[in-house]
């Protein structure tokens, strides 16, 4: 029997029990039915309040721009977030104050463009109960839950404040005897994934890295699926290589072009650096915030409404040059 | 050569720690300019990885993140969080780069909060790969302003794990063996550990300051090595490499 050495005093919170999840992914739908509905729907249809909510990609690349903006949009609360490789779409869903419960990893940052002062301020308002992580941490506990196990040894965290604020334990290997930190299953109870190419069943296509997002697929009860273009099944079954998600860990596709928008989009559209800074910016002060909240946001129909009002198609043609590193100033 | 400024000079003492055929996992900023810059310098061979999932690209520009497809350009494969960090835990990972808020003598790295945890002062990232990378790389390096501030003589939270407690602790906590804190980098000097005491010690200073000054900005008691030498000075090459190859558009060596 493992010896537990030492446990974090951090709050557990989702169930890591791995037949109830099992119970769960055995009543899932595996019918090859097309799930292509809006965002809208989506959101509504799958994201309810109180519940676990991850979001795929890492921060600014790659990732569900259009569900971090209807879930503010239809005011979904009292969520728990991962807070795991987020950038700004923690800082989307803090202005929304969508979730009052957070395992955090890495979050307020927006890596080299700094903090951002209104999720710092949400962060440290007492709102919102946390437990402490790590990058790898999360990954570990994405990646046990989509092993169908309840925990997952490995070889971080240990002896830190980060470990004494998780709710990770420390073990002693039965072989080795040397120790190792174990991290719960955590099976979110919805996630948003962007993708490259999805058909409308949900198999879906990425390109570059994968971040933790192969986990994630696997570990969430609900996967809305936002695509930059859906293709065909016999697009799909002519390359099975290519499919990184399988439809029936699916519940909605919904195409959304442009959809890491204002974050990169590997090999499509680099990220908009100026409307990044932007949010930076209008967020130190809270009226100018709610304003600009109201327009980008609140009142704004969809998400192709709001990338006019960000520039369109001249903006993301500007963002396709850059991220294929052509010079447009040299045209003729 | 004396036409340099602070963060060139950090970027080229830094990059000489980095020997041909090592791999590095990096963030953005300095430790990844000093990595482009070993790479075109000395060490051709040299890995450079980010926690994203980037494996051995060819940076073309400064990456803005750490999962940004510039991490990625054409590199030898675009993997994911688990294939960077396991191979950390694996032991093929030489170096990494961390940043944060506060340091101890011990190179307990804090990126968290200041003040109580429960009702913080300042809320940080938290972190993120740092102590991923911290707890699985053989050696970390640290590239920071020389600053009693950030050097203290205990962080106030431990997201990032130096030597903990000193000698033998992080082998107590169950951390790999023969891993730990390697360099801090700092506007005045370059140091390292005693091998001893585990404690931060001073082993080069450079041009311009005097080991009273690198301790008045340490909010601790500096060790140093017997023979404290000057740092060498960024060489007219490292300079040209720096300042057109790596970072053209002066996004890091202009701050």
């Amino acid at each position: 029997m493992f010896e537990v050495i030492a446990a974090g005093e951090g709050p557990l919170f989702m169930d890591p029990d791995a037949d109830k999840a099992r119970e769960y992914f055995h009543a899932k739908n595996r019918a090859l039915v097309s799930k292509v509905m809006t965002v809208s729907e989506a959101v509504g249809k799958f994201v309810h309040d109180g519940e676990y909510l991850a979001i795929g990609g890492f921060g600014a690349n790659r990732i569900p721009t259009a569900v971090c903006h209807e879930i503010v949009r239809q005011r979904k609360r009292n969520m728990a977030f991962a807070g795991h490789t987020s950038t700004h779409d923690f800082q989307i869903l803090a202005a929304g104050e969508v979730f009052d419960r957070c395992d955090i990893a890495y979050i307020i940052g927006l890596e080299a463009r700094g903090l951002s002062p209104n999720a710092r301020r949400y962060m440290e308002s007492g709102k919102v109960q946390s437990c402490e992580w790590t990058n790898y941490a999360m990954a570990c506990r994405l990646k046990a839950a989509a092993a169908g196990v309840s925990f997952i040894p490995a070889r971080n965290i240990l002896g830190t404040d980060t470990f004494k604020h998780s709710a990770a334990k420390v073990i002693k290997c039965p072989f080795t005897d040397e120790k190792y930190v174990i991290y719960p299953a955590l099976w979110p109870d919805v996630s948003a994934i962007h993708v490259h190419e999805s058909d409308v069943y949900g198999n879906c296509r990425i390109k570059g890295i994968s971040i933790a997002d192969l986990e994630l697929a696997r570990a969430s009860k609900r996967l809305i699926i936002t695509t930059e273009r859906l293709i065909s099944n016999d697009e799909i079954r002519s390359n099975p290589t290519a499919t990184v998600i399988p439809y029936y860990l699916v519940d909605a596709v919904c195409e959304v072009p442009y959809g890491s928008y204002p974050g990169n989009m590997p090999y499509e559209y680099f990220s908009d650096e100026d409307h990044l800074r932007l949010w930076l910016n209008v967020e130190k002060d809270l009226d100018e915030f709610k304003g600009f909240l109201d327009k980008y946001i609140y009142r704004t129909r969809d998400f192709s409404q709001y990338l006019e009002l960000c520039g369109g198609i001249e903006r993301i043609n500007q963002l396709r040059a850059i991220e294929n590193l052509i010079d447009l100033n040299g045209r003729g | 050569m004396s036409d340099y400024n602070t963060m060139e000079m950090m970027i080229c003492a830094a990059a000489r720690n980095l020997e041909d055929g090592a791999a590095v996992a990096v963030g953005t900023g300095a430790p990844c300019a000093a990595s482009m810059l070993a790479q075109k310098a000395h060490s051709p061979n040299l890995v450079i990885i980010f926690e994203a999932g980037g494996i051995a690209p060819l940076l073309p520009t400064m990456p803005i993140s750490v999962g940004d497809s510039r991490t990625y350009y054409k590199a030898v494969m675009a993997s994911g969080m688990c294939e960077v960090m396991e191979t950390l835990a694996r032991g093929m990972v030489d170096y990494c780069f961390l940043g944060g808020a506060q340091i101890d003598m011990y190179g307990n790295i804090n990126s968290t909060v200041i003040g109580d945890w429960e009702h913080p002062k300042v809320r940080f990232p938290g972190s993120g790969g740092a102590n991923d990378f911290g707890s699985m790389a053989w050696k970390i390096m640290v590239i920071t302003p020389q600053d009693s501030r950030r050097f203290v003589e205990r962080v106030s939270f431990i997201t990032t794990p130096g030597y903990l407690d000193g000698p033998g602790s992080r082998e107590e906590a169950g951390l790999a063996l023969n891993t730990g804190p390697h360099k801090v980098i700092t506007n005045m000097a370059v140091m390292g550990y005693d091998p001893d005491t585990k404690r931060m010690r001073v082993e080069s200073i450079h041009k311009g300051f005097s080991f009273d000054d690198v301790q008045e900005n340490t909010g601790f008691e500096l060790l140093k090595v017997p023979d404290v030498v000057e740092t060498p000075e960024p060489t007219a090459e490292e300079l040209r490499l720096l300042r057109e190859e790596v970072d053209p558009n002066r996004y890091i060596i202009g701050r």
